[in-house]
This record gives structure tokens, C-alpha cells and sequence, in this order.
């Protein structure tokens, strides 16, 4: 895990688990929840669950955590970026559109969130819009038909909006 | 279940089955055997490692293939387990394995020992045809613990260690993290054992094939002590070891070799040899005494007992609130050092305070943790220098060249190496209830109890491990809780939390039947029935010893005479007593 860690708000945990029934078997919706909270899953709000909740430990809530791509133990952008690499997307070319995402937000030997906390990148391997390869979203906008030099143009225009 | 019988066909050998919980236990009950990693008889099936797989053959003369483990058994079927078809799987398994594997194998911790390295061996893997685990791959060895190793790289992802911490303990402080290759078995995050809530029981270690989690072993240093001619080397030795060392050296399990033990204690080099035994008969005095007095002088009840140092640190990092609850009697071996390093003196010439090295050797690698405690320092030394599990204590057996089977039985020296049968039995589950119960018998009402066996606190139920006797001590009614596991201790500590708790004493070994079934006993994984054995085997002994309660002890009679005054006096408190700290605050549970 790298970079700092947020402060976590146990209260709002605590909430948290208890619209979830306090159960187990509901810790995946319960890591969403709390996903949603802080744009990733903070070490202490799992070491938090592991320890308050019956049957689970903080080996265990970490290795669910660690399971499933769906979840982030950085902290996520601002704005989050999702570049799909599935089939239609590889070969319309959803790779030079990354390495042109990775190139404009200077992000590089692993790193998927930029210095100042805006941008974060994945890869993922369908968003169910193939018709339209190769595809972006950027939080919840979808944008189809990616180029190296469109994607610039789209970072470009949210840095402006930003730096207003 | 149904009575009729039913009969399955292995390698063309018809066999009736009842209600084994899956095949592999039909094909071991039929006195055949398949190989596995994963299979561990205590634990629940998994079927992770492939290894079982087999051929089953169904009546309509559908052929499959399967894992045995996690197969129920079915009337008709005919079995092929060493066909050549599962023969090419396992290997392959073997070579995919193997592909991931630091194969240092003559340095590993567990050489010799390694079920991979066996099977390996058996099914003539020679070559692995895929690309090695390189240095630059290798993950750092966690070795910064008194008691227990972790090495990722020698790691085959069975989980057979996962589910023994969750299922015994109840504390899953191992998981699994990340998924598809990148999958390894770690503490909370990848934290070192020692900085999470691990409580060095063992049982981790003791269900590993491989040499992922072994003991720490400190048989070098005790050998450099050994060769020390300043210092005066001596040892005690527990109960359980007795019953089970034998098995490092073919003899049968259960069978009491305390005499070839302390004759080759000598022929190693220690220069006086005590037992354990009588410590226990010590902390039984003590603890029945402690245990009286809070009852009539109506002192924090329950009381714990306190000869489990994993069950102590489980308290001390679950449950620091309830620590008064625990005896503040030392554990057998936490009594023993001090007493030899402050008392042996008087007694042999040549021996002072600072040239005694104090080694002992127990079946437990919580053991070695204990030793290092804060509490346990004596003038800014350990009481306790160096603690040996079985294990160890077998290997330097072996590498003195000691022909262990023809060893003539030995006396252990005098004056802190006689014992009861009470000593004995510590170390089964109940055992150290029935101890205490005898004594305690003696203390409340001035008389002997008439039978010793009392026979409701002996055997373990695999289901329950727990169970509660109530005792009628002339009227007085006495209820006892017997536990093993610390997820049977924790069912414990709610009731006591829920206010449902009707037991004034608590006797919790955190490995699942006790000592007997220790981290550091020789491996035993794969067979319930060597923890019954060694049990019986202990309580064999008891039987046989002419004294059988631990305050009829003589050489326990003469301490306090001389020395310690009587049970609970101040001088007893001083050697014999520690206290307990609270370890959550500061943890990495304790979150701000």
C-alpha cells in the first residue's frame, strides 16, 4: 500500500454495517459502501471490520478486498478513468489510447493515481460497449471511439476546467 | 445413516464403508493410501492441491476423474488410485508446484520432513519444464518472531495453515490475499507475525507440508551453551514430550520414553537434567491454593488457568479487560527456570545464579515466546535461556548419534526432579482440572480424595472440544470448564460476557487436545488417532505412580519446607507468580 492513508470516520463504518445487518456473508456490499465513502478501502476501516464484526479478521477482510478488482487500497482520482483493454477494445486499439492516457498524466512504473490526486487509471476488460471500441469512461461519462489524440483532447479539457 | 452395508471396489478390492466423510478416508480405512496436501483429517476438506485425485468408475460405466478428498464415498463404484492416467495429474501437479517453489531443499527448516520433497521424490519429478522462481521473484522471510517462520517461497497455497488458525482458534490471523497468480498466505496486509495477534500455538506450522511455516529452531545456541565450559547446563523436559519423541525414532505413539530421555539428555551434555513434571506439581499447589482462596474470599471468578502462553497472549491481546480472571500462577516451565537458577545453588556445588543456562524443551512454539516475555526476566536476564520443541530435541538426538531405542533408562536429578501423576496428566486437556481437582479435594476438606481418576475430565470430542464437570466436594459444589482451542475459549468469554457462565474455573489449552497435540510434537497431522495415543499414554503413567496427587509430592513438600514457606506465601508469590499486561493498546487493532 502506498501513499497516505485518509482518516477513517469509525462512526460512519459503524453505520454503515449495521444498514448492512452486521452480517458476514454481506461483507462484500459492506466494502462497496464504505468504497463509495473514501473512494477506496483506508487499512484502518478494514482492520476496523475484521475486528468488530463475528466470524471475520482483518486477514480475512483484506484478502476479500484483495480478491475482487472492483476494489482500491489507494486512494482513487478525482476523476477516475477507465480505459477498456476487453476484446473489441484491443483491437480497435485501446492500447496506444493508454499508453496516451499514461503519457498525458505522466503516470508511470506502476502508478496508477497522479500527484495531486485528480486523475486515476485502470485497465478493465469490458464495459459492455463494444459496438463503440475503444472506449474510456472517465466516472460515470462514457466516451466511444477513442484515439491517442482524441483522449488528449478530453484530459486536456478537464485539466482547463480544473485550473479555472 | 442407514445400517446396511456398503461396499465400494479399490484396485479391484471390494470394501465396506459407513460413513467416512469422503473417499479418501475409505481408501486409508482399506489400509491404502493417496497422496495430498491439502487433506487434513482435523480440518474441514478443501481441495486445493489436486493431489488425491483418482478414478472412479461408476456402475452405468461412466469413467471420471476426481479428488478423493472432497468425494463422498458411493455404493458400486471401483476405484482406481494409482492408475497411470492420475499418476501423469499428480505429477504434473508436482511440476506446477515445484515451478513456484524455492527448491533449496537441503537448508529448508523442513527437509526431510517436507511432503512435496516426498512425493516429489516418490513420483520422480527430474525436471520441471517450466520457467523458476528467479532471487529477484523470492519474498522476504519472516523470521522476526521467537517462535514461528514464515517463508512465501516455499508456500504451495493448500491452506491447510489458514484454516487451522480459523477453525481451532477462531482468529484467522492467516489469510489468503490477492487472487490467480499473485495469490500468497499472509498476516493482516503482509505484517510480520509478531505484529499482528498471532499467538505462536503452532498449529499453523504443524499442518504445513512444506517448509512455508516451520519452527524456529535454537538447537545451535544450545549446543554452543553445551560446549561452554563456564557455564552449567541444565534442562527440564515437559510432559507431553515423553509420549511422543519415541515417534522420531519408530517407537509407537503414546509410549513414555522419560527414562531413554533423560539418558540422553546426559549423553547430549546437559549437566543436570529435571522434569517439568515437577513444576506442574508446583503450579498445581499454588493454582489449587490461588483457586481456594478466591472462592472463599470471593476473589474475580472464574479463574483461568495460566499454563498456556498462546492462551495468554490471546487474552492479553483479545481480552485485556478480563485479565484478572487469570491465575497469576506461572506457567510449569515459567516456575521451573527461576526456581533452579535462585535454588539450585544451595543444593550443587559448582553452580551459581549466573553460570546456570536454563533449557528447556516443550511440544509447544509458544513455549519460546513465553521464555521471552518482560515479565519473565530475572536481574535483567531471561529465567528461561533457550526453549527446545520435541522436534528439535529429537534432531539433536540424532545428530549427537545417540542410538535413542537402546538408551537404558535414567533417574532424573535430585532435588526438583520427582513427581506425581498429577504432574503427569498436565499435559492432556482436563488434565490440569483433574490435577487441580485432587488438590484442591485436600485443601478445602483436609482429606484425600478417594478415587484419583476422575475420569469426566479425560478425552476430547473432535466436535465440541469443550466440556463442563461439576464436582461435589463434600457438599460443595465445584463447576469446571474444560476447553481446547481458543475458539472454544472464546465461546467461553462470551458466556462469561453474556452473564450465562456457570463455571468457577476455566483450564484452556489453546492446541486443539492439548499439549500432547502441541506445535512442536513430532507431525502428527495426518492422523487423529496419535493425539488419543499419546493422551493415553500419559494417563498410563499416572496410573502407575505410586503418588498421584502433586501436594504428596516429596520433593514438592521439602521446597516449601526450606524454601518458598508454604503455597501463596510472599516468597512463593515472588518466584512462582507474574503478572499480565494489556497488549491491544498500541496494536494495530488499536485504532485512533
Amino acid at each position: 500500500m502506498t501513499g497516505s492513508q485518509t482518516k477513517v470516520d469509525f462512526s460512519k463504518i459503524d453505520e454503515i454495517i449495521t444498514n448492512c445487518g452486521g452480517k458476514k456473508s454481506n461483507l462484500i456490499a459492506i466494502l462497496q459502501k464504505v468504497q463509495e465513502v473514501y473512494r477506496y478501502l483506508p487499512e484502518d476501516a478494514m482492520i476496523y471490520i475484521g475486528t468488530k464484526m463475528e466470524g471475520l479478521s482483518p486477514a480475512t477482510v483484506f484478502g476479500v478486498a484483495t480478491f475482487y478488482a472492483q476494489f482500491s487500497l489507494d486512494p482513487k482520482g478525482k476523476y477516475e478513468i477507465r480505459c477498456c483493454d476487453g476484446t473489441a477494445c484491443h483491437v480497435r486499439g485501446s492500447m496506444p489510447v493508454l499508453n496516451a492516457i499514461k503519457a498525458r498524466l505522466d503516470l508511470k512504473d506502476g502508478k496508477f493515481t497522479t500527484d495531486d490526486g485528480l486523475f486515476s487509471l485502470e485497465t478493465v476488460s469490458c464495459l459492455g460497449a463494444c459496438g463503440l471500441a475503444p472506449v474510456v469512461m472517465i466516472n460515470d461519462k462514457v466516451y466511444p471511439q477513442m484515439t491517442s489524440d482524441a483522449i488528449k483532447v478530453v484530459l486536456d479539457t478537464i485539466l482547463q476546467e480544473e485550473n479555472k | 445413516m442407514s445400517e446396511d452395508k456398503k461396499t465400494l471396489f479399490i484396485e479391484g478390492k471390494e470394501v465396506e464403508f459407513t460413513d467416512e466423510p469422503n473417499l479418501l478416508e475409505v481408501i486409508r480405512k482399506a489400509g491404502m493410501n493417496v497422496p495430498t496436501f491439502c487433506y487434513r483429517p482435523d480440518l474441514t476438506q478443501f481441495g486445493a492441491c489436486r493431489m488425491c485425485v483418482v478414478e472412479v468408475e461408476y456402475p452405468n460405466g461412466r469413467v471420471m476423474v476426481n479428488s478423493s478428498c472432497t468425494m463422498p464415498p458411493e455404493a458400486g463404484i471401483k476405484v482406481k488410485i494409482n492408475s497411470q492416467r492420475v499418476r501423469k495429474i499428480r505429477k504434473t501437479v508436482l511440476e506446477l508446484l515445484l515451478t513456484n517453489h524455492d527448491r533449496e531443499c537441503t537448508t529448508c527448516n523442513k527437509s526431510g520432513n517436507c511432503e512435496l520433497q516426498k512425493y516429489s521424490e516418490e513420483y520422480g519429478v527430474r525436471k520441471i519444464k517450466y520457467p523458476t522462481l528467479t532471487k529477484e521473484e523470492m519474498m522476504e522471510i519472516d523470521d522476526r518472531n521467537p517462535s514461528i517462520v514464515r517463508d512465501p517461497n516455499k508456500c504451495i497455497l493448500c491452506g491447510a495453515c489458514v484454516r487451522a488458525c480459523s477453525e481451532f482458534q477462531g482468529h484467522s490471523v492467516l489469510g489468503f490475499a490477492n487472487r490467480g497468480s499473485r495469490t500468497v498466505v499472509q498476516p493482516m496486509n503482509g505484517r510480520d507475525l509478531a505484529a499482528v495477534d498471532c499467538v505462536f500455538c503452532g498449529q499453523c506450522q504443524a499442518v504445513c507440508p512444506t517448509g512455508a511455516l516451520t519452527i524456529k529452531s535454537n538447537v545451535d545456541e544450545v549446543w554452543d551453551e553445551i560446549n561452554n565450559k563456564e557455564k552449567k547446563v541444565v534442562v527440564q523436559i515437559a510432559p507431553s514430550v515423553r509420549v511422543a519423541l519415541g515417534e522420531m525414532f519408530g517407537l509407537k505413539p503414546g509410549e513414555n520414553t522419560i527414562g531413554k530421555i533423560y539418558a540422553a539428555l546426559r549423553k547430549i551434555g546437559f549437566d543436570l537434567v529435571f522434569d517439568t513434571n515437577f513444576s506442574a506439581d508446583l503450579t498445581i499447589t499454588e493454582e489449587a491454593t490461588e483457586f481456594v482462596d478466591r472462592v472463599t474470599n470471593n476473589g474475580v471468578l472464574p479463574m483461568f488457568t495460566s499454563c498456556c502462553p498462546a492462551w495468554i497472549r490471546y487474552m492479553e491481546t483479545q481480552h485485556p479487560d478480563m485479565l484478572a480472571h487469570l491465575s497469576s500462577c506461572k506457567s510449569p516451565q515459567g516456575m521451573l527456570s527461576p526456581v533452579l537458577k535462585e535454588l539450585l545453588p544451595k543444593y550443587q556445588e559448582g553452580y551459581t545464579k549466573d553460570n546456570i543456562v536454563v533449557v528447556s524443551i516443550m511440544p509447544c512454539t509458544a513455549k519460546k515466546y513465553e521464555a521471552k516475555r518482560g515479565q519473565l526476566r530475572r536481574d535483567g536476564k531471561f529465567e528461561t535461556d533457550y526453549v527446545l520443541t520435541t522436534q528439535e530435541f529429537g534432531r539433536m538426538i540424532k545428530e549427537a548419534g545417540i542410538d535413542f531405542k537402546s538408551l537404558e533408562d535414567e533417574k532424573a536429578d535430585s532435588p526438583f526432579g520427582g513427581y506425581t501423576g498429577a504432574g503427569t496428566i498436565f499435559g492432556a486437556s482436563g488434565g490440569v482440572a483433574e490435577a487441580a481437582a485432587r488438590t484442591a479435594y485436600y485443601y478445602i476438606t483436609g482429606e484425600n480424595v478417594t478415587n484419583n481418576d476422575i475420569k469426566e475430565f479425560r478425552g476430547v470430542d473432535k466436535n465440541s472440544r469443550s466440556k463442563t464437570i461439576e464436582l461435589d466436594i463434600k457438599g460443595k459444589k465445584v463447576v469446571v470448564r474444560v476447553v481446547s482451542t481458543l475458539k472454544q475459549a472464546e465461546k467461553a468469554i462470551q458466556e462469561i460476557k453474556d452473564g450465562t457462565a456457570n463455571f468457577q474455573l476455566l483450564e484452556v489449552m489453546a492446541c486443539p487436545g492439548g499439549c500432547i497435540n502441541g506445535g512442536g510434537q513430532p507431525r502428527s497431522c495426518d492422523d487423529i488417532k496419535i493425539k488419543e495415543e499419546r493422551a493415553e499414554g500419559l494417563y498410563e503413567e499416572d496410573r502407575k505412580l505410586e503418588l498421584r496427587r502433586s501436594h504428596e509430592n516429596p520433593d514438592i513438600v521439602r521446597i516449601y519446607k526450606e524454601d518458598l514457606e508454604k503455597p501463596g506465601s510472599h516468597k512463593a508469590h515472588e518466584l512462582l507468580h507474574t503478572t499480565y499486561t494489556d497488549m491491544r493498546t498500541g496494536s494495530y487493532k488499536d485504532l485512533k
